[in-house]
């Protein structure tokens, strides 16, 4: 790529960072240049990111109507899935799945519980509630 | 304290290695670091998933870099993980406060400073510590401008994420770098030995053979269900673009080591070709994002076959890049 050809899109995605590009120069020797975004780029990282929060709006759903428990929806919050939320904690995703119905998740041992909110960065009150929808 | 200099790269790996030898006394770019330890490569795993989606690489497995830098240029590193996190935290102060640089493994998700909007859960991220101020780490992340801060919670919990690459709280820094090094016979060997890894690879997965089959498997999405074919397209330029690649899936940078090799060698001919080649090669991986970016954004249905013959040719174009190097021979 040339020098003067490195996008300069302004992607909402750098918040304002600067990517490290490589470019050449007329003659033919390549350097770094700055880039502020690249649209191709922002397109796709976008698209994952819309995946996520839809997965978290879903799940939100469920817990709001009772089908699943508040861990359900954090798990998603979090950008995790349940494969992601296995390998943090250490639990088999089959246990997991228990703790996603509201019944069981309700009597969880204090224990196992201290567990999710250390891998979950959240304090165990916060894994236990259903946040208000406008706070995301 | 140890008058590091924060340098900006693309590669978050090769950055932090360039940085941290430069720091002690030994100049390599970012490029010559990411050529001398053959990490220029592709795979499609189909086999691995991260989240959902199978493993698409444009360089060689994390953690590589420092290892095969090491080895090739006879660099003595100290590499340390931890099963205790107490543990852990303390030694990276322990090294700091010794005036160290220390250079570290960690998620990515946890880390504070990253734009909201970037971060994943990625465990295999690399940066340098190279003090503390206020109870805070001062952080040179390569893929970032400036220097950083970070808290001392928030780093020590990305440090030790388990999972999928788990960082178990890794520390490395040179014990013995050596001042001067003859690059010329490494260069030549490892350049031979990407270009053959890339043209002759045995598995089908790998070099220009995994770029076909992942050529294939795109033409095959038209049977898919939509939206995970659109995920999976997108995964693709992501993993070529938004991970801080230098562009076009490490091809810029690469082409950048063999300008600087070609220089290196009384600015041999075959090595400025073979890198003008590649530049050209990495223009097309561009184009091929585009048309991928374009298509997903766009109203019309998809047009798989017009994608996958895009990447075939661009498996093509590289081939010749490839034999190009083949030919080097000074």
């Amino acid at each position: 790529m040339d020098i003067n050809n490195v996008p300069q899109d302004n992607s909402s995605t750098y918040s304002n960072n600067k990517k490290a590009i490589y470019a050449s120069d007329e003659n033919g020797s390549v350097q770094v240049v700055g880039s502020t975004g690249w649209e191709a780029e922002e397109i796709v990282t976008k698209q994952a990111l819309e995946d996520l929060l839809q997965s978290a709006l879903d799940a939100y759903e469920e817990v709001k109507n009772g089908n699943k428990s508040t861990l359900y929806f954090h798990m998603y919050d979090i950008r995790m899935d349940l494969q992601v939320l296995a390998d943090s904690t250490g639990f088999f995703k089959w246990t997991i799945k228990k703790d996603f119905n509201p019944n069981t998740f309700q009597k969880i041992k204090q224990k196992r519980l201290n567990i999710y909110a250390e891998a979950m960065g959240k304090s165990t009150n916060e894994l236990t509630v259903l946040p208000e929808l406008n706070n995301e | 304290m140890n008058n590091y200099q924060h340098n900006h790269f693309a590669h978050c790996e090769s950055g932090v290695m360039s940085s941290m030898l430069k720091h002690h006394g030994l100049n390599l770019s970012e490029p010559m670091v990411f050529g001398l330890s053959n990490a220029m490569t592709f795979a499609y795993l189909p086999f691995i998933k991260l989240g959902g989606m199978p493993l698409i690489a444009y360089r060689s497995m994390p953690k590589s870099i420092i290892k095969t830098l090491q080895k090739n240029l006879k660099i003595k590193m100290k590499l340390e993980t931890f099963s205790n996190k107490q543990k852990g935290e303390d030694k990276l102060n322990e090294l700091l406060e010794e005036g160290k640089i220390v250079g570290i493994q960690s998620s990515v998700y946890w880390l504070p400073y990253f734009p909201e909007e970037m971060r994943f859960h990625f465990n295999a991220h690399n940066l340098i510590a190279y003090g503390i101020q206020d109870n805070e780490y001062l952080i040179s992340d390569p893929v970032f401008e400036n220097p950083v801060k970070c808290d001392k919670a928030s780093l020590t919990k990305a440090r030790f994420v388990r999972g999928v690459m788990a960082p178990k709280g890794l520390l490395y820094y040179p014990e013995h770098v050596p001042t001067h090094i003859d690059l010329k016979p490494i260069i030549k060997k490892n350049l031979k030995k990407t270009a053959k890894m890339m043209l002759n690879t045995p598995v089908p997965i790998a070099g220009l053979r995994g770029v076909r089959y992942l050529a294939k498997t795109i033409a095959k999405l038209k049977f898919k269900d939509k939206r995970y074919a659109k995920l999976f397209l997108g995964h693709i330029i992501r993993m070529q673009e938004e991970i801080g690649t230098g562009g076009a899936g490490f091809r810029y940078i690469y082409a950048s080591f063999l300008k600087e090799a070609s220089e290196l060698f009384d600015n041999d001919e075959t090595l400025a070709e073979a890198s003008t080649l590649l530049l050209s090669v990495g223009d097309s991986w561009r184009d091929f994002a585009l048309l991928v970016a374009k298509s997903l954004k766009s109203k019309h249905e998809i047009d798989f076959e017009k994608i996958s013959l895009k990447l075939l040719s661009i498996a093509d174009e590289e081939a010749i890049m490839y034999k190009k190097i083949l030919e080097f021979n000074p």
